[in-house]
């Protein structure tokens, strides 16, 4: 009885210590995300312009098929790193790959996806940047897994990579298109 | 010594003021992106500190130069612009960014911990001290008998 007195208040406090150091391991930039599990907030965007256009995308473009959505920017270095991955995943045909072009000006975008190759179906401009809000976005690039039923799976902050793909984003869009 | 401790509470006072009427002013707010009307320009400032921004995290929209607390701070304006209530906008903001766009959380079931915890770890803290108090010994022990004042006095006579 003594004994467990006496150990109680350090299980308490290393208790306390694991509650901190777990935090720690967190990486407080990828936020909790409001629409995952929402649906597909309504947007209409046009194409964007120059060599490499796409007919543009709304809400009712992303319903039959689970797919991918990402926010995409010629000026964003990560979007660059990423893209080899949405490239693959775009050859093997599986899923549909949407683009929403982020604040991008002219026809930078089209000179973008034309040096380093275009994995988008459809891309809508976002000139204004009033979409992304409408999707929660806090910068580019990020990636959002669709249904194919007008509902959000699943949202990746920041560039994906082959990991997230493997572990996450595949398993999932097989799961939606059982 | 006093006159030192006088002038120390002057400088004091002197900096909280500063401090104080320079936290008053939105420092991110941009001209081009103010509302006509002071009322409703107002409103949105009110509402700008209460927005996190995303992006920098620790500020607020009203304080942060990042390009998307810009864009919120105009969403902000024309969203009571076209008549919404304060609560309104941000319940709009919260749909999109969730609960933590708010710098002063909501208290929810999420957030019981962040609200109550460090007064619940005070409670117990306390509540422990008292407990361990409570069980010492009391701190007036029975009266002498006459054989224990006998030896009391004999070991005080040895003493001296």
């Amino acid at each position: 009885m003594m004994r467990f007195k006496f150990f109680l208040p350090i299980a308490v406090f290393v208790l306390f210590l694991a509650i901190l150091f777990d935090s720690l391991l967190h990486d407080p930039s990828k936020l909790p995300s409001a629409l995952v599990g929402k649906p597909i907030p309504e947007f209409d965007l046009p194409p964007i312009s120059g060599p490499q256009a796409r007919p543009g995308l709304k809400t009712a473009d992303l319903a039959g098929k689970p797919g991918i959505v990402n926010f995409f920017a010629s000026w964003c270095i990560p979007c660059k790193a990423e893209h080899p991955l949405l490239l693959r995943l775009a050859d093997s045909g599986a899923f549909p790959i949407y683009g929403i072009n982020y604040k991008d000006k002219g026809d930078a975008a089209a000179q973008w996806l034309q040096e380093l190759g275009n994995p988008y179906s459809r891309i809508g401009a976002d000139t204004a940047g009033r979409v992304g809000i409408d999707w929660g976005i806090y910068g580019v690039p990020e990636t959002f897994v669709i249904d194919g039923a007008g509902k959000i799976l699943y949202r990746q902050p920041g560039p994906l990579t082959s990991t997230d793909l493997e572990t996450k984003i595949l398993p999932l869009l097989k799961q939606a298109s059982k | 010594m006093i006159s030192a401790m006088k002038t120390a509470a002057a400088i004091f006072l002197a900096l909280t003021l500063t401090v104080g009427i320079g936290g008053g002013i939105a420092r991110a707010v941009e001209p081009d992106e103010m509302l006509s009307d002071p009322g409703l320009e107002q409103r949105a400032r009110d509402i700008g500190q209460r927005l996190r921004c995303l992006v920098c995290q620790n500020q607020s929209i009203d304080d942060s130069q990042a390009d998307l607390a810009r864009d919120l701070r105009i969403l902000v304006r024309q969203r009571l612009k076209a008549g919404d209530s304060d609560q309104q906008v941000i319940d709009f903001v919260v749909a999109r960014y969730g609960d933590f766009v708010l710098l002063k959380p909501p208290v929810n079931k999420d957030t019981l911990a962040l609200w109550f915890g460090p007064a619940a770890l005070a409670a117990l803290g306390i509540a422990g001290i008292v407990f361990y108090f409570a069980r010492q010994p009391k701190a007036n022990p029975p009266p002498l008998d006459a054989a224990e004042r006998e030896r009391l006095q004999s070991l005080l006579r040895d003493d001296s």
